[in-house]
């Protein structure tokens, strides 16, 4: 059964309420959960447990998170930047968030911006009605 | 140092629940200081001991060969105070284990009255840090925290625990 954008929006914003301590209204769509809603590492596998148990699906923390992946191999990160083949992998396991920003300056350091609670939005949009 | 905070297993079933027993004595030194006159037994022990519990739970799930870690307090509400001469249950159920980690719910009671609620998160720390190196040998769970099993799991090999 499809489940509407809006639907699932809502269902993220009580996880991440419950799982960070949050008010409602931090929770936007535009807000990144470690700059803005301060989620820590281990706060992703609480969030990921409480998506699989909201939604009643499997959600593979690295396709969901592939970042961490991504800035171990140093194929792929060259001084404090991604790489052309990095920015490349990045693209291809996100492809739910929008990367035009941040390849005009791929500083890892930003890699925490790019998860948005949209893009977890996006995830689940494209895994459940995809 | 031996900081345990249960006294026994009352039940085990593997991977999924257990309920330990913990017995509140005015031996315990901390409890004539917390607080002088009115000896309770502090929450943060509370919850290490449910820590122990769904712990010991959560690394007999992965026969011990994951250094299971307290990561994260979800929650943690307390109802009643607990006093020398109590007998405390930790009711422990693993709600989601992954190679990565483990989240518990727990309850703690005393007879039938609700103590606690609290709800925890475990990280298998070998799988996560990525970069970081730990020990070989597997120093959450010595011989003391595993013999609370003996009579409830059989252990396959000793291997992991040092």
């Amino acid at each position: 059964m499809a489940i509407s954008r809006e639907e699932i929006f809502k269902k993220v914003q009580d996880v991440l309420v419950d799982a960070l301590g949050l008010d409602e209204e931090d929770v936007t769509e535009e807000a990144t959960l470690m700059g803005d809603l301060g989620a820590e590492s281990i706060d992703f596998l609480d969030i990921v447990f409480r998506l699989e148990k909201t939604f009643n699906i499997k959600v593979p923390r690295e396709e969901l998170f592939p970042a961490e992946s991504v800035l171990n191999n140093p194929e792929f990160v060259s001084g404090g930047k991604l790489t052309a083949k990095g920015l490349a992998e990045l693209k291809a396991r996100m492809p739910h968030t929008d990367l035009t920003d941040f390849a005009k300056d791929p500083d890892v350091n930003k890699i925490a911006d790019l998860f948005t609670v949209g893009a977890i939005v996006n995830f689940l949009d494209a895994k459940l009605n995809g | 140092m031996r900081w345990i905070w249960i006294d026994k297993f009352l039940e085990f079933e593997s991977g999924k629940r257990a309920v330990a027993l913990k017995n509140v004595t005015l031996a315990e030194e901390h409890l004539h200081d917390h607080f002088p006159g009115f000896p309770v037994m502090p929450e943060c022990l509370m919850i290490e001991a449910m820590a122990q519990t769904a712990g010991i739970l959560v690394g007999q799930a992965r026969n011990f060969q994951e250094k299971v870690i307290l990561a994260k307090i979800k929650k943690a509400v307390f109802y009643h105070y607990v006093r020398p001469g109590d007998t405390i249950t930790l009711h422990a159920q693993i709600e989601s284990i992954s190679p990565e980690a483990a989240s518990t719910e727990g309850e703690i009671r005393r007879g039938h009255d609700l103590i606690a609620r609290i709800s925890l998160m475990f990280s298998h720390i070998d799988k996560n840090l990525s970069g970081k190196r730990f020990p070989e040998e597997n120093f959450v769970f010595t011989d003391t925290f595993c013999s609370l099993l003996d009579g409830f799991v059989q252990q396959e090999s000793s291997e992991g625990r040092s």
